[in-house]
């Protein structure tokens, strides 16, 4: 077995709002091997951004890692000082974003804004970083990327602009990508284009990828392992198909039931009642408890992860182990 | 050939149909501003911009009939919801509601109309009053059209809170104390209150979570039944429309490329377009695909390439569909193509 390149440990990252403190990354733990694309997966509100940004130190005020290690190649990111934090970011791990204008700026031009990136990790000339701008555009499968280079953003379409951020994190080859909904706002024709180009990153270059998703078909052709996030944990971890194909949780058991694919056509969907608790100060015990079928008296106290074959786990006083019909 | 999907534009749309559209154009125009045409007088090179978000679009909705409308963004199926419940008027062609033009009524008639169609929109968060509370909102509408009275009106909106699933207690609130379901609840409310018999659902779950979508898929399904409605199901998720709809209608670039029965458009999609869509659908049954991508990218609908719209992006274009425009015709009963390779059988 291969070395983990992102290992995280126990992370906790919360919020200190005057109504209270939000746990939204309550102890969660995962690692990806190099090459390895990794999903976490989660409705609205589950912890799963917050985890990405917790991993490139993005939270901000009143948020904080308040617990936890994240390491990099056996580096601590948790605390690291902030020169050396610089170092790797977006140079041996970047991020991809939801909307790409988070990573773009409206008024530069995209070879201003990639000659930047590229100046910002390697001592080269303007020369030959427009040549590794063009270059990486080309990679992602952009069009005539010589005239793009000359683009505003704006110019540009949102699958091309999404694209171009692709290229901007993949600049130099970073070992390990996050990429937080990168095809969500996009048409389905258009986020195959960029799931083809993100499968061959890492297939080719050895990048680890950590996908954050709300959408489990995408997940499904995309991912290696999959963690399923509920009120900031992981309440579920194991190999994609034995996620899907026989959910332990009764959270993914759910959510797989769900979805229309899963349902005959016409018919009702099964549905999960209720909805997503919040987070402010949550009482003590699972927090899927009020909206599942399975829940017992157990419950009321927190319960803790149970490790099984085949690097799987689950959070759950009753996993189902009975495998889909 | 009356009681078919889609009809070709030279044939009447059938009175059978509840609502319908009549080779129908939408252009939005953008003239040009003061400024341009004084720089014109200078040798500016300014001209109006003009974006075919529909082009020429035939098709009609019958009665209890669930219909899904799949699309790329940009690809005007959002204007046909539009004209369909009367928001937009067509710059060319007819809305029809039961045959009866909606252009040629008068004003009250014209209202009466307007009611028996309503819209849900996608967004739960900006198409509610933040000002206004549940009970407003849902009361509003009922009150203006008369449908009931004053002293009624409590009554009435807990009967509408009870229908799609809310508690009475839900009246005092504001949009802001609703969760995003709860909210796009208060909208199907809203729309159920003034008696609709059909709903035009633009997008309606797209900004849901999953085990919300589930929730709200299966409210629309239960009141397809109790309330006998006609659903006019827009969507970018194949998924869902598949799941929700009797028949399914295709758009690309403005113009209807394909529409068939749920069935039929699934298991033998003809036009290239609605296979690629199809392939390119991911599916939680499909473990480690190989993507495969659709080459190029959507083109504008201010500049649609010429002939049929779709030919720049397909591998089976032929010289003939660079320059002449598919018209839709019936490849199987009530499957409807658009495309030249189905002459060439």
């Amino acid at each position: 077995m291969m070395a983990a390149i992102l290992d995280v440990r126990g992370l906790r990252t919360h919020f200190f709002t005057r109504d209270g403190v939000v746990k939204a990354v309550d102890d969660v733990s995962f690692s990806v091997e190099a090459g390895r694309i990794l999903a976490l997966v989660g409705e609205s509100g589950s912890g799963k951004s917050v985890t990405g940004f917790s991993i490139l130190g993005l939270v901000d005020p009143p948020g904080r890692i308040v617990e936890g290690a994240i390491l990099y190649n056996g580096d601590d990111l948790v605390g690291m000082p902030y020169e050396r934090l610089r170092a790797l970011r977006g140079g041996r791990i970047a991020m991809i974003f939801q909307d790409p204008m988070m990573t773009l700026n409206p008024v530069l031009r995209i070879d201003t804004q990639m000659v930047e990136a590229v100046f910002a990790h390697k001592k080269v000339s303007h020369r030959v970083a427009r040549e590794i701008a063009r270059d990486a555009l080309g990679l992602v499968g952009l069009p005539s990327p010589e005239e793009r280079l000359h683009a505003y953003p704006h110019q540009l379409s949102g699958g091309m602009r999404q694209r171009v951020a692709i290229a901007i994190a993949m600049l130099h080859r970073p070992d390990v990508i996050i990429a937080d909904e990168p095809t969500t706002a996009l048409d389905v024709t258009i986020q195959a284009q960029i799931l083809f180009e993100v499968q061959k990153l890492c297939r080719e270059n050895g990048t680890a990828l950590v996908w954050i998703s709300h959408d489990l078909a995408v997940v499904a052709g995309l991912a290696d392992e999959i963690c399923v996030m509920y009120a900031g944990r992981i309440v579920e971890r194991g190999g994609v198909d034995d996620v899907l194909d026989a959910p332990l949780h009764p959270y993914t058991r759910g959510l797989l039931d769900s979805v229309p694919a899963s349902n005959a056509r016409g018919a009702r969907l099964r549905q999960i009642p209720g909805t997503t608790p919040s987070l402010l100060d949550p009482s003590p015990g699972c927090a899927f408890r009020s909206r599942c079928s399975r829940s017992t008296a157990a419950c009321d106290s927190d319960p803790a992860t149970t490790t099984m074959p085949a690097g799987r786990m689950v959070r759950c006083f009753h996993p189902q182990p009975a495998p889909t019909p | 050939m009356t009681g078919d999907a889609v009809l070709l534009r030279t044939e009447p749309v059938s009175p059978a149909a509840l609502l319908a559209l009549e080779s129908a154009s939408k252009k939005f125009v953008r003239p040009i501003d003061a400024a341009q045409r004084i720089a014109n007088l200078f040798g500016g090179d300014y001209d109006t911009e003009v974006t075919h978000a529909v082009d020429c679009v035939s098709l009609e909705i019958r009665e209890r009939e669930v219909v899904g409308l799949v699309g790329e963004s940009g690809c005007g199926k959002s204007t046909v919801g539009r004209m369909l419940v009367g928001l937009l008027q067509p710059s060319d062609g007819r809305v029809l509601s039961q045959g009866r033009d909606l252009a040629k009524l008068d004003r009250s008639q014209l209202k009466q109309e307007s009611l028996r169609v309503q819209m849900i929109f996608q967004d739960p968060f900006s198409s509610l009053n933040p000002r206004m509370r549940v009970r407003d909102i849902i009361g509003q509408a009922p009150r203006i059209h008369r449908i009931v009275n004053k002293s009624g009106i409590d009554a009435y909106v807990d009967e509408v809170l009870d229908r799609i699933g809310l508690d009475p207690t839900f009246k005092q609130r504001y949009p802001h104390q609703l969760s995003g379901g709860q909210r796009q609840r208060v909208c199907i409310a809203r729309a159920l209150a003034v008696q609709p018999r059909a709903l035009v659902c633009d997008e309606a779950v797209a900004a849901l979570d999953v085990s919300i979508q589930a929730q709200i898929l299966n409210l629309f399904m239960e009141l397809r039944e109790s309330l006998a409605l006609t659903l006019l199901f827009i969507s970018h998720d194949l998924g869902v429309v598949e799941h929700m709809s009797d028949r399914i209608v295709v758009m690309y670039l403005g113009r209807v490329v394909e529409t068939a029965t749920t069935e039929q458009m699934f298991r033998y999609p003809n036009h290239p377009y609605t296979r690629a869509l199809l392939t390119e659908v991911p599916n939680i049954r499909l473990r480690r695909k190989r993507y495969v991508a659709i080459q190029g990218e959507i083109p504008s609908p201010m500049h649609p390439p010429p002939g049929c719209h779709f030919h720049p992006r397909c591998a089976q274009a032929m010289p003939r569909c660079r320059v002449e425009k598919p018209e839709l015709r019936e490849v199987a009963a009530g499957h409807f193509s658009a495309c030249h390779l189905n002459d060439m059988k």
